[in-house]
């Protein structure tokens, strides 16, 4: 077994609505994938799936080598948070956790080690209706560790957290991925995601437009080049140059903003040079993960 | 399954919902075990739909459980709510998903849900079994009723079988809510639902047209704890809450284990 995930061809239709159309990827074993899309895009109902929630219209998968027809063969070594955390009001973070490990077999003494590791040790014993979103969403992860998991899915588990605890999480999400343990994280959050995903599948109105590296995806997206004039006189001459040698180029924000490689930057300080324009600052960029969604997802 | 029961006890022992029904149980027992004793000698209406309960009638082996019996009904009522609150919460919470991601057999679920809430069921029965034959045998002093044939072994056979034909009936009604919960997987409805059936369509029901009395399910789940009536008959009433137990619960187990779980 090489993948922690593989789907083929993984279909769910509502009526006449398609959730998620023919979806085919793969994620390795022991890597951190994140799984990214618009909202509606298809993403937890894929994670549905995977864990034997909803029943697949059309398609084959299998989660940690076992066939996702069934989950019963798999789901005792996958951990997970489905679309938020969901617990019972009236008991305490503790007990909650209790209730879950009663039911999966899990030794009660995981509680406290896990309410510990999740920043929850003191208010263990609040009833989880006086919780802030925050500490809600730190037990659905504690809980999702229960069954000290091959197989992490986390779907937003950064929601509702403050700057701290997306750092927490992101750590907590590497430090699991050191151990071994597959992550399959679903968030909004595309700068956490590039920090700490090396793999990517990328959803649109229910159709994968990308799975496989990270940095495949990065690299393959086409650079950009700022340039600053020293005279903003010069920024349409700037402008014209990049056009005339075949490069789309704007001016955004007191720079030239060029379409082309790192390469071209010498190229073009030199035209611009030789054009009498002298510039302060030559920068290349390549695109954020974001700026790819974006670019892909056409949002 | 054993899991899931042990699971789902943890939150039926929660203090709010536990001592709440307990208190709200034994309150119930006291109040009417006490009616139909400090009433004996009134010559009015002091048992169930104004039957007259005389001092001789309870001073015999079936005055032990006449007060035992009488809130069998709202035993059946508070464990329909109970049942149908435990079942239906889980859709309206949402933490259905975290059951089924790690007990992924649905029909474990069902089974040990529904083993958890019969213990639960038990439980009320025990107490209302110990706070009526306490009150009764306090009370009975008042009601000048003597008390010697109480503890006979025909008495307590009587107390045995009057048990475990409450606890059926209440177990029925809790069936009942448990089906109801999964059918409209919200706790304000399906408890609305059959509170409203029971306590009030169904009465009025079966007093406008006697004739219905043998096929409501209500009445017979009620039928089966007063051990039977002259009208009714236990194996009847029997027989007709098992057809609708099984027809219902067959229907929404089918339903349980293939609905998505979209929510």
């Amino acid at each position: 077994m090489t993948t922690a995930i593989s789907v083929k061809d993984l279909t769910k239709i509502y009526g006449e609505r398609s959730a998620l159309s023919h979806a085919t990827f793969e994620v390795p074993l022991g890597t951190v994938c994140g799984f990214v899309g618009p909202n509606g895009s298809g993403k937890t109902t894929t994670i549905r799936m995977l864990l034997g929630l909803i029943t697949p219209s059309g398609g084959t998968g299998t989660v940690l080598g076992e066939n996702i027809t069934h989950p019963e063969r798999y789901l005792p070594r996958v951990g997970a948070m489905i679309e938020g955390p969901a617990f019972y009001p009236a008991l305490s973070g503790a007990e909650n956790l209790r209730v879950l490990a009663s039911l999966g077999g899990f030794p009660q003494e995981r509680v406290a080690s896990l309410l510990e590791k999740v920043g929850l040790a003191d208010r263990g014993g609040s009833k989880y209706k006086t919780y802030s979103l925050g500490m809600k969403q730190r037990l659905g992860i504690a809980a999702a560790l229960l069954p000290n998991p091959k197989l992490l899915v986390l779907d937003e588990p950064t929601n509702g957290l403050d700057p701290s605890g997306i750092q927490e999480i992101r750590n907590l999400i590497k430090d699991l991925a050191s151990d071994g343990t597959s992550v399959f994280v679903s968030s909004h959050l595309l700068s956490e995601l590039e920090q700490i995903s090396e793999y990517l599948v990328m959803l649109r109105e229910g159709e994968v437009l990308f799975s496989g590296r990270t940095q495949d995806l990065l690299a393959a997206q086409t650079a950009t080049l700022i340039a600053k004039p020293e005279f903003t006189v010069d920024l349409s001459k700037l402008v014209e140059i990049a056009t005339r040698h075949g490069h789309s180029a704007s001016v955004e924000g007191g720079a030239v903003h060029i379409v082309g490689d790192a390469d071209w930057g010498a190229t073009l300080n030199r035209l611009a040079f030789n054009a009498g324009i002298t510039l302060a600052e030559l920068t290349a960029t390549q695109p954020t993960l974001e700026e790819t969604f974006f670019e892909m997802t056409g949002e | 399954m054993f899991n899931v029961t042990k699971a789902e006890l943890r939150k039926l022992r929660r203090p709010t919902l536990l001592i709440s029904t307990i208190l709200v149980v034994a309150a119930l027992t006291a109040l009417f075990t006490s009616i139909v004793f400090l009433r004996a000698n009134s010559g009015q209406g002091n048992g169930q739909r104004g039957e007259i309960i005389t001092p001789e009638t309870l001073s015999s082996a079936t005055g032990l459980i006449y007060g035992f019996k009488i809130v069998s009904f709202f035993l059946g009522i508070t464990a329909l709510c109970v049942f149908a609150s435990q079942t239906a919460q889980e859709y309206s919470l949402g933490t259905l998903r975290n059951l089924l991601v790690r007990q992924p057999s649905r029909m474990k679920i069902l089974a040990g849900k529904y083993l958890s809430m019969i213990i639960f069921a038990v439980a009320l029965v025990v107490i209302d079994a110990i706070v009526a034959i306490a009150v009764s045998y306090f009370l009975a002093p008042h009601a000048k009723v003597t008390t010697s044939a109480w503890f006979t072994a025909s008495a307590l056979a009587l107390l045995g079988k009057t048990f475990v034909n409450v606890l059926l009936g209440t177990i029925a009604f809790g069936t009942f809510g448990m089906i109801l919960g999964l059918l409209f997987r919200s706790p304000i409805s399906s408890i609305a639902t059959g509170v409203i059936w029971s306590l009030i369509l169904e009465n009025i029901l079966a007093g406008v047209v006697s004739s219905t009395q043998k096929w409501l399910p209500g009445q017979n789940f009620d039928n089966v704890a007063q051990g039977g009536s002259p009208t009714v008959s236990y194996h009847w009433s029997m027989g007709i809450a098992a057809a609708y137990l099984v027809l219902g619960f067959s229907i929404v187990a089918v339903l349980f284990k293939r609905r998505d779980v979209a929510n």
